[in-house]
């Protein structure tokens, strides 16, 4: 298990990657849902490079659904398509939540294979061990597996 | 797995017995040790795959299972649309028919030893892989349409590969059904610029030796012979395949609930057959598989110019073309009488037996080739499809050699440079853009494949045709 505590942003955050037989268990954590799913985009990078990725370009997405589970698996299939189609890595991310609503701010650079080494592609977000929830102190976790 | 969970039908054969919810019994296909291996979530998603509405006969699994989404990898089920039968966009999978190609030479081992380092490097120049590799095609909007119309047959038109192949591809190169329109736009875009690519992950591109025959006379039809170079190549439909499978994934959820199916895992999202959105999902799936099949048919088409330029007399023939993640309507005999069924196989390879009626003349003697990728150090197999094929699962056989361990336990174990470098000691060399990858991908993260191949022989799913070993691996 690869893990790291990204105490950039705050204090309490930070995120994992935890190990599936095929593919990969992304998971992260925060104070607040939304930093909750930052932490997780960075572990769905973390699954592709382990190098440094500069913020030099700036996409927006927007997703929604019917639940925060939901809406978790709906972002990171917003970022897995940003990362297909304009062949672009990201290191830093920006999310509003509203209600069933999220808006996400993507930083990243185009993938280099020679500097980021890829190690591999996500296909796609599943809803296995899909679960976001909050415990008794009050963090928030979530989690899910993400075909590779 | 403990293997007292199950009812030992035979020393490859394991069932699951139906409680709650499961309308079959769960059956896997593997020998004790392979059984002791798995992990318990092969068991659970055997067993929530045999709750689905429709599904017949039972819910299988490979002797290559391991533990996915919604169904293992390595799952089989048949869905008769006449008895509520649904599809499943997580029964196929992300990847949709990925599959695997061997195209035959004429050349033998010591031929490639004396070239193999700039063969190598020539087929990594030629093939782009891994994240960040950058296609030379690129499709408009009307030729998108024409490829998920056309698969192979679309690429040998643009003369991407020979007319000759397509007899020896799955549905002769082109499956019917496919329907353009029903492929989002956000599909096509991911598309638009990978035709021809890799991808990364497990997928690669071989160069091997045909190491050990099994069966000469099915070694024969297929054109094997023992120290015989052959190419195999290990992709899929790339980008759009994965949109597809994430956009139905997400729309099936609701419309499970909507037609009142219970679903056990939400990766089992699913529909009637017979269902609008099944109807959508069966012709964008079907466009996805014509995908892969140009894909592999491009890429094969990329080595036979590389070859070309080192031998120019090499003339690289398609021996077969396998997908392992679909679903196809097909006919099988239940109880004395033939079915329409819907048949979902997730990590697992059709395996026609003798006489099939969708195998070229030349392959109805001897049953279809089921081509298993093992790793990069230990080696891959030709099977044949048995006449016991069809009785045990839906004619289906294991794909691969099945993860033993997970990428991460695998990175903390080995370094990809010494891999690379134990390998080449051993004559075996690996191009790939990241050592990452290459560790992830370690021989030892995978289960012995010959015990799997093994337990597929003695389970009569299919049968040892010929054993292979790595020369030069591209790796994505």
């Amino acid at each position: 298990m690869i893990e790291r505590a990204d105490k950039r942003t705050e204090p309490n955050a930070g995120w994992e990657l935890l190990p599936h037989d095929a593919d990969v268990r992304i998971h992260g954590w925060g104070s607040t849902p939304e930093a909750t799913f930052e932490q997780v985009a960075l572990a769905l990078t973390a699954v592709v490079t382990d190098a440094k990725v500069a913020d030099e370009t700036a996409v927006t997405v927007t997703c929604k659904a019917e639940n925060i589970e939901l809406l978790l698996v709906e972002w990171l299939n917003a970022i897995i398509y940003e990362m297909a189609v304009g062949q672009m890595l990201f290191g830093r991310f920006g999310v509003e939540i509203d209600g069933t609503r999220l808006k996400g701010t993507l930083w990243g650079e185009p993938a280099d294979q020679v500097r980021h080494r890829p190690a591999c592609e996500p296909k796609g977000a599943t809803y296995t061990a899909l679960h976001v929830a909050q415990d008794a102190v009050n963090r928030w976790s979530a989690t899910c597996v993400v075909d590779v | 797995m403990d293997p007292t969970r199950f009812t030992k039908i035979d020393d490859t054969a394991w069932k699951i017995e139906p409680t709650g919810d499961m309308r079959v019994p769960g059956i896997i296909y593997a020998d004790e040790e392979l059984i002791c291996g798995m992990d318990d979530k092969v068991y659970e998603q055997t067993a929530n795959v045999a709750t689905l509405p429709g599904i017949v006969k039972g819910s299988f699994a490979m002797p290559d299972a391991h533990w996915g989404y919604g169904f293992p990898i390595g799952g089989v089920a048949a869905f008769d649309p006449d008895h509520g039968g649904v599809v499943s966009a997580g029964g196929v999978g992300f990847d949709v028919s990925c599959g695997v190609r061997t195209m035959l030479t004429a050349l033998s081992v010591s031929d490639i030893r004396s070239v193999q380092k700039p063969l190598a490097d020539a087929l990594f120049a030629a093939v782009p892989a891994g994240v960040g590799s950058k296609g030379t095609i690129t499709l408009d909007s009307e030729q998108m349409d024409a490829m998920l119309h056309g698969g192979a047959r679309w690429a040998v038109e643009r003369g991407w590969g020979e007319a000759h192949d397509l007899d020896r591809i799955e549905e002769h190169g082109e499956m019917a059904g496919a329907d353009p329109g029903c492929v989002s736009d956000r599909a096509k875009k991911r598309q638009r610029r990978e035709m021809g690519t890799l991808g990364s992950g497990n997928h690669y591109l071989e160069v091997q030796a045909v190491e050990e025959i099994f069966d000469c006379g099915v070694a024969n039809d297929f054109g094997l012979k023992q120290g015989q170079v052959i190419v195999t190549i290990h992709c899929g439909s790339r980008g759009l395949g994965h949109q597809i499978g994430t956009e139905f994934l997400r729309d099936m959820l609701p419309a499970a609930a909507k037609f009142g199916i219970k679903l056990p895992d939400r990766e089992l999202a699913c529909a009637p057959i017979n269902s609008e959105i099944g109807t959508r999902y069966l012709g964008a799936m079907r466009s996805a598989i014509n995908c892969a099949l140009a894909n592999r048919e491009i890429i094969g088409h990329f080595a036979r110019q590389v070859f070309t330029r080192f031998f120019p007399e090499c003339d690289l023939q398609l021996m077969f073309d396998v997908s392992h993640n679909t679903c196809k309507v097909e006919t099988h005999t239940i109880d004395g009488e033939p079915h329409k069924l819907f048949v979902h196989r997730k990590g697992a390879t059709r395996a026609f037996g003798p006489g099939h009626p969708d195998l070229p003349p030349a392959l109805q003697d001897s049953g279809q080739p089921v081509l298993i990728g093992g790793s990069m150090g230990t080696g891959s197999y030709v099977l044949t499809g048995t006449a016991m094929s069809e009785e045990k699962a839906f004619s289906s056989a294991c794909h691969g050699a099945g993860r033993a361990m997970s990428r991460h336990a695998a990175l903390k174990k080995w370094s990809g440079r010494q891999i690379v470098d134990d390998l080449a000691e051993r004559g075996i060399l690996i191009r790939s853009p990241s050592q990452r990858g290459v560790a992830e991908e370690a021989p030892g993260a995978y289960k012995d494949v010959t015990a799997v191949v093994l337990a597929a022989e003695h389970a009569g799913l299919a049968r040892r045709v010929a054993r292979l070993s790595p020369l030069v691996c591209i790796k994505g």
